[in-house]
């Protein structure tokens, strides 16, 4: 069966996994749904590989940070270029353990994509071949798009209000 | 086609004493005069500072006529540093090998707001400013600047390097001043 709208998607995934699919919406037309931590490279592995979704290609791999729900959303970004229809999957993970399993075992684009995710949002992909950081400094200490680092860099020194007389 | 060559201009003399037959003046002023009208500038652009460095060293401003024709690429051979662009923190420690490879004496310009400060990129990533690093002689302000900028910046600098005492480089308060960059 080929799945052709958003709603069949959701019944194919539904039948495969019950439960486990939760949160279904449709921002702008982009089907996305909730999933967890347990099961998320079983649901990657069926949208990748089952013939009915085809979703063949990783677009993105990312995270958001909710300090006021103490939770982490990794959130996967599938293509499925042969139907031109896009998926978005967001896993909630608690922000004390952020950890998940690495889908690095389904698409080999992963491996940057999670080092990234690791290097902004710390979240640990079990797994992962070879999980340190890429874009910031080897010797930063925090994670730094966790909501609760600031973003300014504490050493600039031209900003504090006497210059601007306040 | 025949030039006049009383166009062509030439550097004054320092001061000095001058007499029939010789003209005394001290080391450190020749030397200067002569290493200010040939300083050869390492390019450490990173952004768009380095695209007015680009017109800076086109024919219409012409960055030879101030003796800085040839840029070195190599730091060995370079004794000014121009640092145009955003230095992010992953960058800073290629910038201080680079400075620490030039050999002395060495000055370094610091082009543009963000080399000298961070600029508008006051973030977690971005290195607020390069004196944070390694010392710098000359800041040039702008957001790029000008050309005319650079020019000026480069103009300062071969003042100082006029200016500089023989002895200076192997003063105790250089020494102190590089100690506190952590460079022996």
């Amino acid at each position: 069966m080929e799945a052709d709208t958003n709603n069949d998607l959701i019944t194919l995934l539904s039948t495969r996994f019950g439960s486990k699919i939760s949160g279904v919406n449709e921002p702008y037309g982009l089907l996305t749904f909730e999933t967890t931590k347990d099961v998320i490279i079983d649901v990657l592995r069926f949208l990748k590989e089952d013939e009915g979704t085809a979703f063949n290609f990783l677009t993105d791999i990312t995270a958001v940070h909710y300090p006021e729900r103490n939770h982490i959303a990794v959130v996967y970004h599938l293509h499925n270029m042969a139907a031109r229809v896009r998926i978005r999957v967001k896993v909630f993970i608690h922000e004390q353990n952020p950890a998940i399993p690495t889908a690095t075992v389904l698409w080999n684009s992963a491996n940057w994509m999670e080092r990234e995710t690791y290097d902004f949002f710390g979240v640990k992909f079990e797994g992962h071949p070879d999980l340190r950081r890429i874009l910031n400094m080897d010797e930063l200490n925090v994670y730094p798009m966790l909501k609760q680092y600031p973003l300014e860099d504490p050493n600039r020194v031209d900003k504090k209000d006497e210059y601007f007389g306040r | 086609m025949f030039y006049d060559m009383s166009d062509i201009n030439i550097v004054d003399a320092p001061p000095g004493i001058e007499g029939s037959g010789f003209f005394a003046t001290s080391l450190d002023k020749v030397i200067g005069l002569a290493r200010s009208h040939s300083l050869w500038p390492l390019p450490f652009a990173t952004s768009c500072c380095g695209i007015e460095f680009m017109a800076t060293m086109g024919s219409h401003y012409d960055f030879g006529r101030f003796g800085s024709e040839r840029l070195s690429f190599s730091p060995r051979q370079a004794d000014l540093l121009m640092v145009m662009g955003t230095i992010a923190k992953k960058m800073s420690p290629v910038l201080k090998q680079v400075y620490l490879q030039m050999a002395e004496p060495r000055w370094v310009m610091a082009v543009g707001a963000c080399a000298s400060s961070g600029g508008i990129f006051d973030t977690y990533s971005v290195l607020q400013g390069i004196d944070e690093i390694i010392p710098v002689d000359v800041y040039v302000p702008g957001c790029p600047p000008r050309p005319e900028a650079i020019l000026d910046g480069f103009v300062k600098i071969q003042e100082l390097v006029k200016n500089e005492s023989g002895r200076r480089r192997n003063s105790e308060q250089y020494k102190q001043m590089l100690a506190s960059y952590g460079i022996d």
